[in-house]
């Protein structure tokens, strides 16, 4: 307490070095905080659960050949169900137009309570599915029952999407009933007839997995049809999805016999040998890539970042302790203790970071603010400014120390030396 | 003179290792990893075709209305509707229509079904673009109103179906339809592929290997693949067949017209606002004429698209170079009033300001360019693993080229200039007589 005035004097001897200091920490809070926020949710980004069982799912994207009618199609694909269903170490398969964490190709389900609600729609992503898709997919019913086969319908590219019943996620009844149950509920999806919610599952993520859907990634509806499209319609991609769950280990043998299987049955198909057969492994890795992309960056230049402020108060101090060798001399002569000089360099410097770590919070935030804007990022939260001043605060203590400890080395005879 | 001074910069070096390896490797790191940023920032902001892209617009017609448009901006694609009414007034130099489709190739040999991602465009499409043909050519204006079967194809499927041979005249079967190919296209990749970004999404990847009449397509009953959005806000908008689509108020058409004058583009945006308010006076729209005409520039501002990732990593390593450069000028003022009795001895000899200036901005460029060097060596090394930061079809894009080294080089020297003034000034300012006597 005692040393604060005497080192506030000399530090107005050295404005210009001690606004660099202090600019430097304001910068360095300012760039670690943010970034270390943008980390921060691309990490909890990509780490959400898909809420399927993605060590044993694959998808096989399937398109087919001679512009068949929606019969044909229709009629294949229940040949190549029954085809899968049957391959040895095939727990399950179903057909959809889309799989989780795809990064699009799914449909948007626009639900209303009534058809002529004055309120937006709510919004929801949509896998088409039947009695086999809960158990293909490994998510389980918390309320309400599984579809049954004899209401899986057939949906053509113009057909509208109007099912008699549907089953969605957890999510989803929070958002249409926030106060009360959702089985046996009706909503629309079009404006023909309503739909009867059936049934309810724990988590199950739409095909967008990107920022952009973010609020709705959770909020999934299962509608009980096979979309049987030979080209690409207004809502869906053409051609179908096969997902398919194996038994534990049976993964890579899965992968090559089920799409030979489906050729067998039909050559007028496609499956596209590059990237037809996706397991949900390799579909997260791609999903994901940007943003670990992004987390790996921010972190790395962070780290230089600290390094460099870091090397800056070493080196700026090594510079003070070098001018002042001789006044520390004759404090050390007028008694003053190696603990004395040491503590005097370290308070100096937790004064300065002090400072800085002030400019830099304001600095900080107005980052934020700004690249909330352009960014879609969420609002930082002020203890993320607070452990980046804590951590720029233990960094330049240990950063001083150095020079510091040489400091307080300096012999009390340096006082009649010249200098 | 300036080997004298190097001489003494190397002195100066040698004396102080440590402080001068903090500042060369931190000019080295910012300058590096601003310029690996650099490089995939230019890579998906460049312009695509600078030599035409003030001359080349996209028209928008908001044919949504004010309760259904993404707060009061036009929708980013064309209905049928207004395409084609733009497709045949005429009012441009050249008009083309473009959208995006799947389409599967059938091999008249054993090999395998190809599903190729094609664009439908109208004849203009490949004069507008200056699409370079390796064999043959586009197709004509009443190859389009016929609804010709025929086809341009990219040099990459034209090496896959017929080994890279001369394949115009030959036939090639899409969709179970035979097609004449009439042209076969050189390498031809402008990224951004700013002419169907909206339309067809990936304005990086997904490069096209066909090229249909538009007209064939519609007839074909060919829907658009990937973008495809409607003013209502129910599901899919009640379209039992075709006919409803192409009479319906949905999005999906990606349109361009080239304006070569100044004057041209005015007449063109009265055109616009004239056709819209028509469409108002018939009753179509409820709404004044809300219009846009975009040049290459506005547009790829307007689909955003530069990646989220890259300019913020862009703005990111700016202000780790920012921060760089603060602690270098700190560094740097250390270093240069260790110096002051050095300085005090050299004035009182009779060096001006002036000498004591370009001493030490002659060392602080020297740093600089050892800076650089460094940095050339880290912006090598950040280049290799650019894949992991960035989806691989933007890395590929970005390349390190004598361009960048150059830049490289010269951003290390100036921003360690820009640093050392302020400490050259505090050097130069040393009295000469006050240094001398203080040193006794």
């Amino acid at each position: 307490m005692i040393q604060i005035r005497p080192i506030l004097a000399a530090l107005r001897r050295h404005k210009m070095a001690t606004l660099l200091i202090v600019l430097q920490i304001a910068l360095t809070l300012a760039v670690v905080s943010n970034a270390l926020f943008i980390v921060k949710t691309r990490v909890v980004h990509l780490s959400r659960p898909s809420g399927v069982d993605e060590a044993h799912l694959f998808a096989i994207r399937n398109e087919w050949i001679g512009l068949p009618d929606v019969p044909h199609i229709d009629a294949q694909m229940r040949a190549d169900l029954a085809t899968l269903r049957s391959l040895p170490g095939v727990r399950d398969a179903f057909a959809s137009a889309s799989y989780p964490l795809e990064q699009g190709g799914g449909g948007l389900a626009h639900i209303k309570h009534q058809v002529a609600q004055t309120t937006k729609p709510q919004l929801a992503l949509s896998y088409f599915a039947d009695e086999h898709a809960l158990d293909t997919f490994g998510t389980a019913l918390v309320a309400g029952r599984n579809f049954r086969a004899d209401e899986i319908g057939r949906l053509g590219p113009y057909d509208k999407l109007a099912p008699a019943v549907i089953i969605i996620t957890r999510d989803l009844t929070h958002k249409l009933f926030p106060d009360g149950a959702a089985v046996g509920q009706h909503v629309y999806l079009s404006d023909d007839n309503p739909s009867t919610i059936v049934g309810v599952v724990d988590r199950l993520e739409g095909s967008y997995a990107g920022s952009s859907t973010r609020s709705i990634d959770e909020d999934t509806v299962l509608v009980p049809a096979r979309y049987a499209s030979s080209d690409d319609g207004a809502a869906y991609a053409g051609g179908v999805v096969y997902l398919v769950r194996t038994q534990p280990g049976q993964l890579e043998t899965a992968l090559r016999t089920a799409p030979a299987a489906l050729v067998a049955q039909s050559r007028l198909r496609l499956i596209s040998p590059e990237d037809g057969v996706v397991t949900l492994a390799q579909a997260r890795t791609k999903a994901y890539a940007t943003d670990r992309g992004v987390a790996i960056m921010m972190a790395a230049v962070c780290m230089l970042l600290l390094l460099a402020t870091a090397g800056g108060i070493v080196g700026l101090s090594s510079f003070w302790v070098g001018q002042r060798r001789r006044s520390i001399g004759v404090r050390r002569a007028l008694g003053a203790t190696r603990g004395d000089i040491l503590r005097y360099f370290q308070v100096e410097n937790a004064l300065i970071v002090g400072i800085g770590v002030v400019l830099g919070v304001a600095l900080g935030v107005a980052a934020n603010l700004s690249l909330m804007t352009h960014y879609e990022l969420p609002r930082m939260p002020l203890w993320v400014l607070g452990v980046g001043a804590l951590l720029l605060w233990l960094l330049g203590q240990l950063a001083v120390f150095g020079p510091a400890r040489r400091a307080a080395a300096v012999p009390p005879v340096e006082a009649t030396r010249p200098g | 003179m300036l080997t004298y001074y190097f001489d003494l910069a190397l002195r100066s070096c040698r004396r102080s290792k440590a402080l001068t390896a903090l500042v060369v490797l931190l000019m080295g790191c910012g300058v590096a990893t601003c310029m690996v940023t650099f490089a995939v920032f230019r890579a998906t902001a460049a312009d695509p075709i600078p030599w035409k892209s003030n001359q080349l617009f996209v028209p928008q017609i908001d044919n949504f209305g004010p309760a259904h448009n993404g707060k009061g901006e036009p929708p980013q694609l064309l209905s049928y509707t207004d395409a084609v009414a733009l497709l045949h007034a005429q009012q441009a130099r050249r008009q083309v229509l473009i959208y995006g489709s799947k389409w599967t190739v059938l091999p008249d040999d054993a090999q395998q079904p190809l599903s190729q991602e094609g664009d439908a465009v109208s004849h203009d499409f490949f004069a507008m673009f200056d699409a370079p043909f390796r064999y043959g050519g586009g197709w004509s204006a009443s190859d389009d109103d016929q609804r010709a079967a025929v086809v341009v194809i990219s040099s990459a499927l034209n090496q896959k179906l017929f080994g890279g041979a001369d394949s115009v005249g030959r036939q090639i079967n899409l969709d179970t339809h035979t097609y004449r190919i009439v042209g076969v296209l050189d390498d031809w990749n402008p990224s951004p592929r700013f002419f169907d970004m909206s339309s067809a999404w990936y304005p990086f990847s997904h490069p096209r290997q066909l090229y249909l009449p538009f007209s064939r397509a519609i007839d074909l009953q060919k829907a658009a693949s990937v973008n495809f959005y409607c003013s209502t806000n129910s599901v899919d908008a009640a379209l039992p067949n075709w006919d409803s689509v192409l009479h319906s108020e949905c999005a999906w058409i990606a349109a361009w017209v080239e304006l070569p004058t100044r004057a041209d583009v005015a007449r063109y945006r009265d055109w616009l606002h004239n056709y819209a308010a028509e469409q108002q006076h018939v009753g179509r729209f409820a709404w004044p004429p809300n219009v846009r005409l975009s040049d290459v520039g506005q547009w790829l501002h307007i689909m955003n698209v530069v990646p989220k990732a890259s300019a913020l990593s862009m703005i990111v390593s700016v202000s780790f170079l920012l921060i760089c450069l603060v602690n270098v000028v700190g560094l740097m003022l250390a270093r240069f009033m260790r110096r002051a009795p050095e300085i005090g001895v050299r004035r009182a000899l009779g060096a001006s300001r002036g000498a004591i200036y370009r001493q030490f901005l002659i060392e602080a460029a020297a740093i600089g360019l050892v800076g650089g060097v460094l940095g050339l060596l880290l912006t090598a090394l950040g280049m290799a693993g650019i894949g992991h930061v960035f989806e691989p079809e933007i890395a590929r894009l970005a390349t390190l080229d004598a361009s960048l080294l150059l830049l490289t080089m010269l951003l290390a020297v100036a921003t360690t200039l820009i640093a050392a003034l302020y400490p050259t000034w505090r050097a130069a300012q040393v009295q000469p007589a006050w240094q001398l006597k203080s040193n006794g």
